[in-house]
């Protein structure tokens, strides 16, 4: 049996990581035109060697931070500190950083290793160190027998890799990689996924990546970086982005969500009690101050289906299943309850000769752990 | 609904009338000047057919060869200029906001919405001695003199000289560098515009110049671009009539003339016809050292 551990106190959240910054954002707005700010003041600290992800649906903001961080992109207002440097008026091709591009941008008439060495060559590195680094670099992504090769001669997956070594022979302080996995197939992303977290944990150096993937961000990053509209929504580790949602646009853009809008009625025993329609009274555990309308929220897969009322202080509501989806390893039950709101479950196909008896039309009761419910007041 | 191209009379409707067209006005007419190109000259300046090289062995005596081979020159040099030119114009269009992209491309064809004699006259008032550049340089040199005049020198400039611009070799290459700058940013824009950005924020990102990133990057990724745009140019140069005929001296006088001139006052249509083929088969062998490089660039590139 594995041991549990708690994944974060109650409490306010604070997305913050002891170890020292590398890199500083401070207030950085982007304004492209009149009124359209892609960033918009946003503020963040990014520790030394950390796995950091900036995930966000397309048009958030995300990939123009990046960019400003490699200097592609310059802030509107506002200061970005690299490695204690500031970097105003200092040009790409002289910040401690090197980027993985999302289109890889490996250049087509150099073979592998010129490729690789590219960066090295520009800057005047003698030709013995250059062939080691090189080498090395190809190892360090295992495309050690593929230095003649031409970029037309490899898949996608090599491509990147090939792009990763290009950055990584620079020895830079930060990686940054412009949503790397989004050109492999599924498969082929998830073990460069296990590879990435690898190879970072070889290098140490710190790694920024942008994905608008949620699996990625949370499998990989140590931290994540919640964007909507420019803005930075919430900082925290996956566990407690996943548990610990802070609004309604991150739950229901981190997984799967069941949100109901309700209004608070009162506090009891350190308990809030809040009504919401098609529910009795619920009472959540919450240390922080709320009133009037909130949103409680809960995990599909952290809903019980049972024939009869569970009773206990859990959670819990009827409703009638109106659709089946078999997904494998899960199955997705989507019910309704009398006032038709939807509410989705989430039921792990845990062995294999049995699956959960259940039909469209049945009526179930749900129900959940009080402390299991979100308190959402944003 | 059934293949329009595996319907037999679509195709011969579509086909027929172009096809008929070239055969007629172009492979007849062709064929007729390559036979004459082996025929010999009557003594009264009409064309006998005959079969005879004597033509194409005229062409390489010495007062010919040099034509042709000045031709070379001035299209070799024309080219290296318009590239020059041409390929920051087209990079600076190619990366200029698409605001503003259309609004330049316009201004590189502006030209072709004149005739290509008035413009080559144009040049003609531009160059000639009491043209526009020398007027603007006595104006300079009256404004030099009267400074070294107030100065109490005033005789250090002597009197002005205009310079001599027309007529000359380097007329012709100002000539046609106007004239063919438009078919050598074209393509040159249509490749750059094509690049992926991202190739060159890559290089910049591993610590390249912007120096450094146009030769090492830029440059290679737009070669197929530039050896289009040079093609073009060379080929639409070496066969150039009017403008070495209205610009030109002595010095510069172009196969296209000594062609012009074998079917007019010289009245030597087959000798005329060999030139016309020379420039042909010179044309030809460079297609297919492009058409060559092409399919290398196809199997390093993609």
């Amino acid at each position: 049996m594995v041991q549990t551990r708690k994944v974060k106190a109650f409490g306010p959240d604070v997305g913050t990581d002891r170890r020292k910054p590398i890199i500083e954002i401070r207030n950085v707005v982007k304004a492209f035109g009149a009124g359209v700010r892609a960033v918009d003041d946003v503020s963040l600290d990014i520790g030394e060697g950390e796995f950091f992800a900036l995930l966000g649906p397309s048009g958030c903001g995300k990939t123009t931070l990046l960019r400003m961080l490699a200097g592609f992109e310059v802030p509107t207002s506002g200061d970005i500190m690299i490695a204690g440097e500031r970097m105003e008026g200092v040009n790409p091709n002289r910040r401690p950083v090197n980027m993985v591009f999302q289109s890889y941008a490996v250049f087509p008439h150099m073979n592998v290793e010129r490729n690789v060495g590219y960066g090295l060559r520009v800057t005047g590195v003698a030709e013995a160190e250059i062939k080691t680094r090189v080498a090395e670099a190809l190892s360090l992504v295992k495309l050690g027998e593929f230095g003649k090769r031409m970029p037309n001669q490899l898949s996608g997956g090599q491509r990147q890799r090939v792009a990763l070594a290009r950055a990584l022979v620079k020895h830079p302080k930060v990686l940054l990689l412009d949503e790397p996995l989004s050109a492999l197939d599924a498969k082929l992303r998830e073990a460069m996924q296990l590879e990435l977290v690898r190879l970072q944990k070889t290098v140490g150096i710190t790694f920024v990546i942008v994905t608008h993937d949620q699996d990625e961000a949370l499998s990989m990053a140590n931290r994540i970086a919640v964007m909507e509209k420019g803005k930075v929504r919430q900082v925290a580790p996956p566990a407690d982005l996943y548990e610990f949602p802070n609004s309604r646009f991150v739950a229901d853009f981190i997984g799967k969500m069941n949100l109901f809008e309700g209004r608070v009625s009162g506090v009891q025993n350190g308990n809030l009690q809040i009504d919401i329609k098609g529910l009795d009274r619920v009472a959540v555990p919450f240390t922080g101050s709320a009133s009037g309308n909130i949103a409680i929220a809960i995990r599909p897969e952290k809903v019980k289906l049972g024939q009869t009322d569970p009773g206990g202080d859990n959670v819990r509501l009827r409703g009638r299943v109106t659709e089946l989806a078999y997904y494998g390893n899960e199955s997705h039950v989507y019910l309704e309850n009398q006032t038709g709101m939807p509410i989705s479950v989430n039921l792990k196909n845990a062995t294999r000769t049995t699956l959960p008896s259940i039909s469209i039309g049945d009526e179930l009761w749900m129900s959940w752990a009080p402390t299991d419910t979100l308190v959402l007041t944003e | 609904m059934e293949d329009w191209r595996k319907n037999k009379l679509v195709f011969w409707i579509l086909y027929l009338p172009p096809t008929a067209w070239l055969v007629l006005f172009f492979t007849i007419p062709l064929a007729i000047v390559w036979v004459y190109s082996f025929g010999e000259r009557g003594p009264l300046g009409q064309t006998e057919i005959a079969i005879s090289f004597a033509n194409y062995i005229r062409s390489m005596e010495w007062t010919n060869l040099y034509i042709i081979l000045k031709s070379i020159w001035i299209a070799t040099v024309t080219t290296a200029i318009c590239l020059l030119i041409g390929f920051p114009l087209a990079m600076g269009i190619a990366f200029a906001s698409a605001r503003y992209r259309n609004v330049l491309l316009l201004l590189v064809i502006l030209p072709f919405w004149t005739n290509l004699l008035v413009r080559t006259y144009a040049w003609i008032a531009i160059l000639r001695t009491n043209g526009h550049v020398n007027w603007f340089l006595e104006w300079v040199h009256g404004l030099l003199a009267g400074v070294f005049g107030l100065l109490g020198m005033p005789d250090v400039l002597g009197t002005f000289e205009p310079l001599q611009l027309l007529y000359n070799q380097k007329a012709v290459i100002i000539g046609l560098v106007y004239v063919n700058l438009p078919f050598v940013v074209l393509p040159l824009y249509a490749t750059l515009e094509k690049l992926d950005k991202s190739f060159l924020e890559a290089s910049l990102d591993l610590g390249a110049g912007q120096w450094r990133t146009l030769f090492s990057v830029t440059a290679p990724l737009a070669w197929p671009g530039i050896v289009t745009a040079a093609m073009l140019c060379f080929i639409l140069s070496l066969g150039t009539y009017l403008t070495p005929d209205l610009l030109g001296g002595p010095d510069s006088v172009m196969i296209g003339n000594l062609i012009a001139q074998q079917f007019g006052p010289s009245r030597d249509w087959p000798f005329g016809s060999a030139l016309s083929f020379l420039l042909m088969y010179v044309t030809f062998i460079l297609l297919w050292i492009r058409a060559f490089a092409a399919r290398g660039e196809k199997g390093k590139l993609h």
